[in-house]
């Protein structure tokens, strides 16, 4: 999401007071959600703030709870084959959508069906690519749906086939993408189903209302399982796309959760409002990645370890983006499922002890004082990754003397040249698709194509996860893709920066809030205490 | 008077044609694309979707397309907010942007007017620096500012107003207020300005020496004449209002048409940018069009036969 450009002023704004606004009726939970969903369509989205509304909206065969682990959903119970690659789901008897009707096993292979058929060109529907045939489908290979590896072996029982065994599979059952759909309403509305009034989900609330811009209501689905367990009456989910004004909404009362806060009000918050201030790891990296593909990086090793050793991420955490992000030495985040977190072998040397080994190498990879690297890190255009790009380079100059240009870019502009390969050094980001360590490291496989914007390439690394991949152990397939990672972390076509953090601001009358990794809190967990 | 407003609307297709034309291809020639995003998505992925949104046709097939389908009305479905056809957003927002912006504009009109001429007559007064000091700041002072000031003292200290978002008249005062303040200054500075010269100007003198009194020179001959440039500049200026401030939405949450102009771009939106386009290129047309109309009320040399 683009940050809004004026978060700079707001900040000389803001002064030191508290919000005396009116209380808001019990029961009724107002969020702010970064931005205007895309599309409530569960094939059509691919952001979260969409999938916080669709989590509500909607119920998978697996399902989160309030810390995001997993738990039965509409399936109440399932089996795996014992090659792990066969997927028995057993739907539960009382499931019913929001219109009465029950929800069945067909009310699944039909939303698969949808979600991978070209026709409906769904922007996320390779995360179903685990699922037998799923690829072929989308790209139009194999026209029949029916050989898609989902079948209704009958009203409640519905078996998955996949390629491999999948040990994420389970996870990525809580995505939007593997959500059900109530066929009839579909063919009813066409692709106005997602509206108000004929929006027909099997999640524990329903849509009320949509005003685009403006807000998003919900309320309970009487017909929702565990209807007697869901508190709130009502839930409002709101646009805030400036980090500035939803502080002030919130401060205000009319916001009991905000989406994210503006980084240059911290210290403010911290000294203010520290009790209702949230900040807790989340599945994401920031990172450089490297152009593998051409000079000066093709095959040069020593030069990627120097540029990843100069640079000193406690600094970088500590003053520059100082919202509690953790400094990264590995690329998979901590606390990943099935995952002990690797680190790079300088992770415990001092800064110095870094520096005089990134002069080394820096030499070693040919460049020297007469011969200083020149080099150019693209971003795209915000503060925060302005800010990061200069110290950087700072860092790089000051150490090893390395020339150092930055190039910022649109956001749409920075995408392009990102893929195209037209940089040298790329600001990126990346967060974890589902709760493993699969969805960080295939990233940069050499048959990712175009999501492998580094162009890294090793056959060793490649047979590590394609072996992970048909794995059934886990014991076996965490060492490997341990291992995996390792290989990756020296080969260097990334340098790890931070881990990111989630942050929010939560009044102190929310309850059933529960900090997780995937920031993942489905509304029928959470209630509004009298204030 | 009807056939010259015929004519002007007349004149006005070829217009649109150019400004369609060239928003079409330059909002296309933009590097990335509707689609783009963090994640990238697999080749066969952006191939269908290429595919649902006609983006894998000739460019020329594409503009014949969709002038076909605007001439039905049609301007297709946001590539952003993929539930919703551009024009629903258009007509939803619609309202919303034109009730904020008419307010403003009343409101700036009526206080920038009588806050100019007030300064003009007690020309280098403390009143008339007073009313320029003031129009100095508000032009000088961008709306970023002025509203979040606004919403911090109003809304979160003394919450005697919302912060955000569109209801009830509640929550329309503090939008309308920054969306007027800087065009209380404009037209305070641009009739102060008029309203001297027109002072020193020859039907002035005759009518005081005709003996005519004072607050009827000035009510009568005066501000009509010095309302001129004023009212030339209402034209462009209303329908940059009414089509909404980004900034203004954005920080009210107010669910109008103006972020759809940058957001639009930003995403590259290409069918919302382009109704935008279309859409704020007929209500300059239009606005200018009723200011010319309105021209011989104040000026009896202007007539439109």
């Amino acid at each position: 999401m683009p940050i809004a450009p004026f978060r700079l002023f707001l900040a000389c704004l803001v002064a030191l007071a508290l919000g005396t606004g009116a209380a808001l009726a019990g029961g009724d939970l107002h969020v702010g959600n970064a931005a205007e969903p895309e599309s409530l369509d569960i094939h059509l989205s691919s952001g979260v703030a969409e999938a916080n509304i669709q989590r509500d909206l909607f119920e998978g065969l697996i399902a989160e709870g309030p810390d995001a682990g997993l738990i039965p959903g509409a399936a109440e119970s399932w089996e795996i084959s014992s090659d792990g690659t066969v997927y028995t789901f057993h739907l539960r008897e009382d499931g019913r959508w929001s219109n009465g009707d029950p929800v069945t096993a067909h009310d699944f292979v039909y939303a698969f069906h949808r979600g991978l058929d070209p026709a409906t060109a769904g922007s996320y529907a390779f995360i179903l690519y685990p699922v037998k045939n799923a690829e072929a489908v989308v790209n139009g290979e194999m026209l029949a749906l029916g050989n898609l590896g989902i079948t209704a072996l009958d009203d409640s029982t519905l078996e998955i086939t996949l390629n491999a065994p999948t040990a994420y599979f389970l996870d990525m059952l809580t995505h939007h993408m593997a959500f059900p759909l109530h066929r009839a309403s579909l063919e009813e509305h066409g692709s106005s189903w997602t509206r108000a009034g004929n929006l027909v989900g099997n999640g524990a609330f329903t849509l009320d209302e949509w005003v685009p811009q403006s807000h998003i209501k919900l309320v309970p689905n009487a017909y929702f399982h565990d209807a007697e367990n869901v508190a709130l009456d009502e839930v409002w989910y709101y646009p805030t796309e400036d980090e500035g004004q939803e502080l002030q909404r919130y401060r205000a009362d009319e916001l009991d959760i905000t989406y994210d806060i503006p980084a240059d009000q911290i210290e403010w918050i911290v000294e203010n409002l520290n009790d209702e201030y949230r900040n807790y790891p989340y599945l994401g990296v920031y990172y450089y990645g490297l152009n593998t593909t051409a000079v000066p990086f093709a095959d040069n090793i020593p030069l990627r370890q120097a540029l990843s050793l100069a640079i000193n991420r406690e600094i970088l955490t500590q003053r520059i983006t100082r919202a509690g992000e953790i400094p990264a030495y590995s690329f998979v985040p901590p606390g990943v499922a099935f995952y002990q977190q690797q680190s790079m072998d300088f992770e415990g040397w001092d800064q110095s002890a870094r520096n005089d080994a990134a002069r080394a190498l820096y030499a070693e990879a040919g460049y020297g004082e007469d011969n200083p690297l020149e080099i150019e890190i693209l971003y795209n255009t915000s503060d925060n990754h302005k800010k990061i790009a200069i110290a950087i380079g700072a860092m790089w100059k000051q150490l090893l003397g390395v020339e150092v240009t930055l190039r910022n870019e649109e956001w749409k502009v920075y995408l392009a040249s990102r893929d195209e390969k037209t940089y040298q050094v790329v600001r990126s980001g990346w967060i974890g698709d589902y709760n493993d360590a699969n969805t960080f490291l295939d990233l940069f496989v050499s048959d990712a194509g175009i999501m492998n914007s580094t162009g890294y390439s090793n056959p060793a690394y490649d047979a590590l996860l394609e072996n992970a991949a048909l794995e059934t152990d886990m014991a076996n397939r965490q060492a490997m893709l341990e291992e995996a990672e390792r290989i990756f972390l020296s080969d260097g076509p990334v340098i790890p920066i931070y881990f990111y953090t989630t942050q929010h601001m939560i009044k102190p009358w929310v309850q059933g809030w529960v900090d997780n990794i995937k920031d993942v809190h489905p509304s029928r967990f959470l209630s509004v205490a009298e204030h | 008077m009807f056939s010259y407003a015929a004519r002007r609307l007349a004149s006005a297709v070829p217009t649109i044609l150019v400004v369609i034309t060239i928003a079409f291809f330059m909002i296309r020639l933009a590097p990335g694309g509707p689609f783009d995003q963090e994640r990238q998505v697999p080749p066969e992925v952006a191939a269908n979707l290429e595919r649902a949104y006609h983006l894998d046709e000739p460019l020329t097939a594409q503009f014949v397309r969709y002038l076909g389908n605007i001439l039905t009305g049609d301007f297709g479905p946001s590539f952003r907010y993929r539930d919703f056809g551009v024009s629903e957003l258009l007509a939803d927002g619609f309202p919303i942007s034109m009730q904020l912006g008419a307010s403003a504009m009343v409101l700036a009109v009526a206080i920038g007017f009588a806050a100019g001429s007030l300064a003009a007559l007690r020309r280098n007064t403390f009143s008339d620096m007073a009313v320029m000091g003031a129009a100095m700041t508000g032009i000088a002072v961008p709306n970023f500012v002025v509203a979040p000031i606004m919403t911090l003292v109003l809304g979160v200290w003394f919450a005697l107003l919302p912060v955000g978002g569109w209801g009830g008249i509640n929550h329309a005062i503090l939008p309308v207020l920054a969306l007027a303040l800087p065009q209380i200054a404009t037209i305070a500075r641009l009739t102060r300005g008029s309203m001297l010269e027109v002072l020193r100007a020859d039907f002035i003198r005759t009518a005081r020496a005709k003996g005519l009194s004072e607050r009827a020179t000035i009510t009568g001959h005066a501000m009509r004449a010095a309302a001129l440039p004023v009212l030339s500049y209402l034209g462009p200026a209303t329908a940059g209002i009414i089509t909404g401030s980004v900034v203004i939405e954005q920080i009210f949450g107010i669910p109008g048409i103006g972020r759809y102009f940058v957001q639009g771009a930003l995403n590259r939106d290409y069918t919302l940018v382009m109704g935008v386009v279309i859409f704020y290129a007929v209500l300059i047309i239009l606005l200018n069009l009723i200011v010319d109309l309105l021209y011989p009320l104040f000026d009896p040399r202007v007539r439109h036969d």
